[in-house]
């Protein structure tokens, strides 16, 4: 465990700059093909700026983020989150938290993700085994 | 909107899921993880594992399988082109690593329309095959209104 779980606490940041690829690659990873993930013209004749991100995608970098400070896969018990702006490549997504609540076999954890201004993953909430 | 709530209560037939080792590498350096016991079977085997340790996200992709046949169920009504992912939630029990065999079995938890959105939800419990839950997943997915 690198971070202290006490309420206040602040989860290290994880910031990440997905490169142009990395839709691809997480769909090949997890089996999301969905064409607004992988296909540029497809993504633009529907109105979006382009391929958009995964929200799974940032979801795992928030999961990441937890595990890597918070003692490791086994340490995750639980992750909730609310998917809003989209998420685009070539913009660095951070993921900040801090921990609100430490019990006796859980410690809670609020976090977000953003890119700039733009909350691609809000209202999440982890807990983690202690 | 016109949604019918006839689906809520609809459990699918389970899918079983092998998890396999280049799998797993794969779906973790897609995400930027660093954790050896993902990625370095001697670690892992140091930490008394069997083989590579699934990063608990990993749900999505032995989850995948059988939410498909839910979300593009007829009978529940989704309107592809105008859905988005609204939330997740998941919860998990004991690691999965290479070499487990997950079955995972979906029902629709409920169909609701909310001023002028239909709200989707679908829960899927996944088993390994000494039947612990490793994942309890909840799926919520939002379609818009015309």
């Amino acid at each position: 465990v690198t971070m202290q779980l006490e309420p206040g606490a602040e989860l290290p940041a994880l910031s990440v700059t997905p490169d142009r690829y990395l839709t691809l690659r997480y769909a090949g990873a997890s089996g999301d093909f969905n064409p607004i993930h992988v296909d540029e013209e497809f993504a633009r004749a529907v109105g979006l700026p382009g391929r958009i991100l995964h929200g799974l995608y940032g979801m795992a970098l928030v999961a990441r983020a937890v595990t890597e400070a918070g003692g490791g896969p086994a340490a995750l018990a639980k992750l909730g989150v609310q998917f809003r702006g989209m998420g685009l490549p070539h913009q660095e997504i951070t993921v900040t938290g801090s921990v609100t609540e430490v019990g006796e076999k859980h410690a809670t954890l609020h976090l977000e993700a953003r890119q700039g201004e733009n909350a691609i993953i809000r209202d999440g909430v982890a807990e983690l085994r202690r | 909107m016109g949604l019918s709530a006839e689906a809520v209560g609809t459990t699918y037939p389970p899918h079983r899921y092998a998890v396999g080792r280049e799998k797993i590498r794969e779906y973790a350096l897609a995400v930027g993880e660093t954790e050896p016991l993902h990625l370095d079977l001697d670690a892992a085997r140091a930490a008394g594992y069997t083989d590579l340790v699934a990063p608990p996200m990993f749900a999505v992709v032995y989850c995948a399988p059988a939410i498909g046949p839910a979300i593009f169920d007829p009978a529940v009504g989704i309107d592809f082109a105008r859905m988005v992912h609204g939330a997740q939630e998941f919860v998990w029990g004991p690691l999965v690593v290479a070499g487990d065999e997950i079955e995972t079995t979906v029902t629709v938890t409920s169909i609701e329309e909310k001023r002028d959105l239909g709200v989707f939800v679908f829960e899927s419990v996944s088993r390994n095959q000494d039947g612990h839950a490793v994942c309890v997943g909840t799926w919520t997915n939002i379609v818009r209104g015309t």
